[in-house]
């Protein structure tokens, strides 16, 4: 176990605690830096589709894991980032560079007005309302068919940056390399957050809303943010998404796609940014590995690859059940632990992360 | 001019009347603790001046200006910081980021500086640890520093919430309980601290506790209310020898009582 002598202040507000832990971050991006010679086309895509998902999921994290409130309405923004983004550039003609950010603060701006009457509204309540928001906006698509063309859907046109094009199929590494920057980008904003003061007073909201209020913070204010920088980051994620899929309609952005976002981040580990990844990986890998699987059983077993229909949402949902039962804290929880246990081996104990009975808290007031 | 001064000051919740008409004033430097049997409305006072709840008539003023339009986060913006009865604390966070939330009235930085986390949003953040690590010094918190409030014992999580409260900066400090549940050593820790707030950092402490010894050795001035009202106001011992207080406390003594047993 390494033990950080702190000198300054500094060690407690700069990025990484220690050389080697930038170390090891500096090894993975190079690693992901130089993916792309090692692997196929098809992988590629696929390391595509999970870093656009880890963005998605940093975005809900920053609500749900942050913030502790609870949306099963996040393929909403998804939609509005994905829309806006290619709306601005079909119509007014904007470039890519331009419009991309612009559709991040536009899905951003939505949150923030949807959750000036929902911050009112606590746990299961608000889960319910940003589930409802998710379905209207469904709706919303459709009959606003002059602008959205409705169920027919759009054409995402390719990402040109100065001249540069990214097509996911004539140059897969290009576009890899571009939301590689972005998701960068992302990470840098959601460490920013977590050592600023806007970051503590999320947390303070989701620990403790009346102790926060005590201490200053607007609480219904500092949600309103709250929900806008998720919205934000998740309409990047939507907008990336959209040039990914190429085309896409009122049905891509669907509440499964909401539940999905909200399971991965749980399956991941709530209020980490290892976890949206981790998450990410699982949503967007596991479709993959199933047919890979099933190819696989189907030489020995017969039967061929014929889809099992439901088999995805089975797992997942089998997934889920098994991390809340054994692994609350998620993939990442569960790292931290066998890390641990070769950190201080052998003297690694059992209930070393056993939750603490937690003390009574004040009559919440609400 | 006091510092904090209740005027008829009424709450009610449906049919039960909470606080009836409780008008009281501490002024600028005192220690000043409210006393009484449980279900007296002490804490309830409490939640009034914070503003989570409003008065059903009356007034509350500080620094001569009523708060009573004022909502409640405001309250810590005015200097006037708390303590919770049960513990309040940030579980998912170490105890140096709860005593940072405690500076979130300091903050002079917005949401853009923030995220881009500018050279000026690292100065601010120096001079809020810098600013913390006083209260750290002040309550011998050194040794938990980074450690996660969930795994702390009761006594520590007490201390580090008196601590969240110096870190506000408050000229007036309402401590709810500060030593329910704490051992004997502990409570001798609490009256020092106590003492030491007034005298050498000038804060005005408001408080209620149950430990008597603790109320006759630290503070100036005692009201103790019960069912909401007041009984008597004065020094530690006028109150504790008052005998509407005796009677609230441990009931009757008079002959007709013995006549009826």
């Amino acid at each position: 176990m390494r033990t950080v002598f702190k000198t300054s202040y500094d060690a407690d507000i700069n990025l990484f605690r220690h050389g080697a832990q930038f170390g090891w971050y500096a090894l993975l991006l190079a690693l992901a830096l130089l993916l792309p010679l090692g692997v196929s086309t098809f992988a590629i895509g696929e390391m595509t589709n999970l870093l656009i998902w880890a963005i998605a999921c940093m975005g809900l994290m920053v609500l749900v894991g942050q913030t502790g409130q609870a949306s099963l309405g996040h393929a909403a923004f998804l939609a509005v980032g994905c829309y806006a983004n290619v709306l601005l550039q079909t119509e007014l003609g904007l470039p890519f560079i331009v419009a991309f950010p612009l559709a991040g603060l536009i899905a951003g701006v939505a949150g923030a007005v949807i959750a000036m009457p929902m911050t009112r509204l606590h746990g299961i309540y608000l889960a319910i309302g940003t589930l409802a928001i998710a379905i209207l906006t469904d709706d919303f698509i459709v009959v606003a068919a002059p602008l959205t063309n409705g169920v027919m859907g759009l054409f995402a046109p390719d990402i040109d940056i100065f001249g540069i094009g990214f097509n996911r199929y004539a140059n897969p590494d290009r576009l890899y390399y571009l939301v590689l920057g972005i998701t960068l980008l992302v990470v840098l904003l959601y460490r920013n957050l977590q050592r600023s003061p806007l970051g503590r007073s999320f947390a303070a909201i989701r620990d403790s809303e009346i102790s926060a209020q005590a201490m200053g913070v607007n609480v219904a204010r500092t949600k309103a943010i709250a929900f806008g920088i998720s919205a934000g980051i998740t309409g990047l994620g939507g907008a990336l998404m959209g040039h990914f899929a190429g085309i896409f309609n009122n049905e891509t952005f669907n509440i499964i796609i909401s539940i999905q976002l909200l399971l991965a981040i749980v399956i991941g580990g709530l209020g980490t940014i290892h976890g949206a990844f981790f998450g990410a990986a699982v949503v967007a890998l596991l479709p993959q590995a199933i047919s890979m699987s099933r190819d696989f059983l189907g030489q020995f077993l017969g039967g061929g690859s014929i889809a099992i229909p439901g088999l995805e949402a089975a797992l997942f949902g089998a997934i889920l059940i098994g991390f809340i039962l054994f692994e609350p804290s998620g993939i990442y929880g569960r790292w931290v632990k066998i890390r641990t246990y070769f950190e201080l081996f052998p003297f690694y104990r059992k209930d070393m992360f056993r939750r603490q009975k937690s003390y009574l808290k004040t009559e919440r007031m609400r | 001019m006091s510092l904090l001064e209740l005027e008829n000051v009424t709450l009610k919740f449906g049919g039960v009347t909470a606080v009836n008409k409780v008008s009281f004033s501490v002024e600028e430097g005192e220690v000043f603790a409210l006393v009484g049997p449980n279900g007296a409305g002490k804490s309830t006072v409490f939640n009034l001046i914070s503003r989570f709840y409003d008065p059903f008539e009356g007034d509350i003023r500080f620094d001569g200006q009523t708060i009573l339009n004022r909502q409640p986060h405001v309250i810590a913006r005015l200097g006037i910081a708390r303590t919770f009865q049960n513990i309040e604390l940030f579980d998912q966070a170490t105890v140096m980021q709860n005593l940072l939330v405690g500076r979130h009235r300091h903050r002079r930085s917005n949401m853009w500086t923030e995220l881009a986390f500018t050279p000026f949003v690292r100065a601010e953040e120096r001079r809020h640890r810098e600013a913390i690590e006083k209260a750290i010094d002040f309550l011998d918190l050194q040794a938990y520093r980074d450690k996660y409030i969930a795994g702390l014992p009761y006594g520590v999580r007490k201390v580090v919430e008196m601590g969240r409260a110096l870190a506000i900066e408050p000229r007036l400090l309402l401590l709810d309980e500060p030593a329910s549940g704490l051992s004997v050593e502990e409570t001798q820790d609490v009256a020092f601290w106590v003492e030491d707030m007034k005298k050498q950092m000038g804060i005005t402490v408001l408080m209620v506790e149950h430990d008597m010894h603790l109320v006759a050795s630290v503070s100036d001035r005692v009201l103790a209310l019960a069912d909401g009202k007041m009984l008597a106001l004065g020094t530690p011992q006028e109150v504790q020898n008052d005998p509407r207080v005796i009677e609230a406390y441990i009931g009757v003594s008079d002959e007709n009582e013995k006549v009826l047993a």
